[in-house]
Parts: structure tokens; C-alpha cells; sequence
């Protein structure tokens, strides 16, 4: 199982999903109404970093974040 | 230097100390930035999320770019409630010469603003409004459209 945390501004709780690669993830997200309206501005994290690729392969304990568009200061 | 607070972050005494922690180590310039809530559109304060494992990566991959040009960073960010005319973020450069903190300081804060993963949200009324159209994507976003 790996986990999918939503952070900041999403309001949703984490995930436990089966999956073996991370490019399975957008046709599971894009089916939950709580969540697919911030797809198109969230960047993804692997384990804490960020990915330019849905191409890696996800091993059990695995951690995907999603990052909403950020303002600090 | 990273360090997260719950709340305003004490102003004088971050200068302070940064100022004294680097008095004798032969800097030529301490240039800082500091970030102060501003009363506008009504609000009463702002509000952060922060995520810390990205952060703490983001600010070592500047610091590692800061000692290739001598200089080093410094940076405090507040978490949760900070109400109007207090300050949520410093950001400061010391360098050995002013013109390498002067462009330093400045391509930081930008990059800050744009990737640092920090969520900003307007108090208003006593609720959390996320301040969605000030907000940056951060790059490489869309993966999951």
C-alpha cells in the first residue's frame, strides 16, 4: 500500500492505495470530486520529492503528497 | 539557518541574533528582509500551513548555491496565526561583499515565493480563507490532470 497526503488547502484525508506505479494515480484522483478540481495546479511529491515524472514505480510505505499552489511570507 | 515558529515571529530579536551570530565572522554585508502583514481587503491577520520535509530541502539546495558564492542564509517563517503588523518571514543574506547579497537576497525571495511549500490564508471573520489568487503552482504542475 502507499499512502496519498493532501496538503495545505485541500481538505481531505489521506489515502491508502494499491497501486505499483505513480502514473495509476491520475485516473483514480480524477474520479474523486473532492480532489479533482486541484489537479491541474498541484505539483506531486515522491517520498518528500518532487517529481517531473508520473514514470516511477512505488514500493510498499511509499508517501505521494500533493502540493497546492503555495504563497509563503 | 532554517527555523520555524508558532506564531509572529520577535523581530528585533531574530536581527539581533543573526547580527550577532555573524559579527565576527567577516562578512562585509547582512542584508535582511522582512515580511510584515499589511491591512488590506478587511482582513484580520494571515494564517500559514507549512510543509516541513520540502521546505527543509528547498532552503539546503539554496543554502549549498549561497556557499558557492561565499555567502550564507538565513530565514525564519511563522506558522499559524499572524495578525496585522506583525511579521511572518525573515529572509537575510550575509556575504562578504553587498552586491552578491543585494542580487542574492532577491532571487531567493522570488524563488521563495514561487516554490517554497508554504499555504497563505486570509483571517476573516474568524475563518481561514485560502488566499487561492495570490498562490503560485508551484513548477511542474498538472502531473495528475
Amino acid at each position: 500500500m502507499v499512502r496519498v497526503e493532501f496538503l495545505g488547502p485541500i481538505q481531505k484525508e489521506a489515502l491508502e492505495l494499491d497501486i505499483s506505479n505513480l502514473n495509476e494515480l491520475p485516473a483514480i484522483l480524477q474520479k474523486d470530486k473532492e480532489v479533482s478540481e486541484w489537479l491541474e495546479s498541484c505539483a506531486v511529491a515522491l517520498n518528500d520529492t518532487l517529481v517531473t515524472s508520473l514514470e516511477a514505480s512505488l514500493k510498499d510505505g511509499d508517501k505521494i503528497s500533493l502540493l497546492p499552489p503555495v504563497c509563503g511570507g | 539557518m532554517l527555523k520555524l515558529y508558532d506564531g509572529a515571529l520577535d523581530v528585533p530579536t531574530l536581527l539581533k541574533e543573526w547580527y550577532e551570530e555573524e559579527a565576527k565572522s567577516n562578512y562585509g554585508a547582512y542584508i535582511p528582509f522582512v515580511g510584515t502583514v499589511r491591512s488590506e481587503d478587511g482582513i484580520d491577520g494571515l494564517s500559514f500551513d507549512i510543509y516541513e520535509p520540502i521546505l527543509n530541502a528547498w532552503f539546503a539546495s539554496w543554502q549549498v548555491r549561497a556557499k558557492e558564492k561565499g555567502a550564507i542564509i538565513k530565514m525564519a517563517h511563522s506558522r499559524g496565526d499572524v495578525m496585522l503588523h506583525e511579521s511572518s518571514y525573515i529572509a537575510a543574506v550575509f556575504s562578504p561583499k553587498r552586491r552578491v547579497a543585494l542580487e542574492f537576497i532577491d532571487e531567493f525571495v522570488e524563488d521563495f515565493k514561487a516554490s517554497a511549500p508554504i499555504w497563505k490564508y486570509d483571517l476573516l471573520e474568524g475563518k481561514r480563507v485560502y488566499a487561492k489568487e495570490r498562490s503560485t503552482a508551484i513548477k511542474g504542475s498538472g502531473l495528475l490532470a
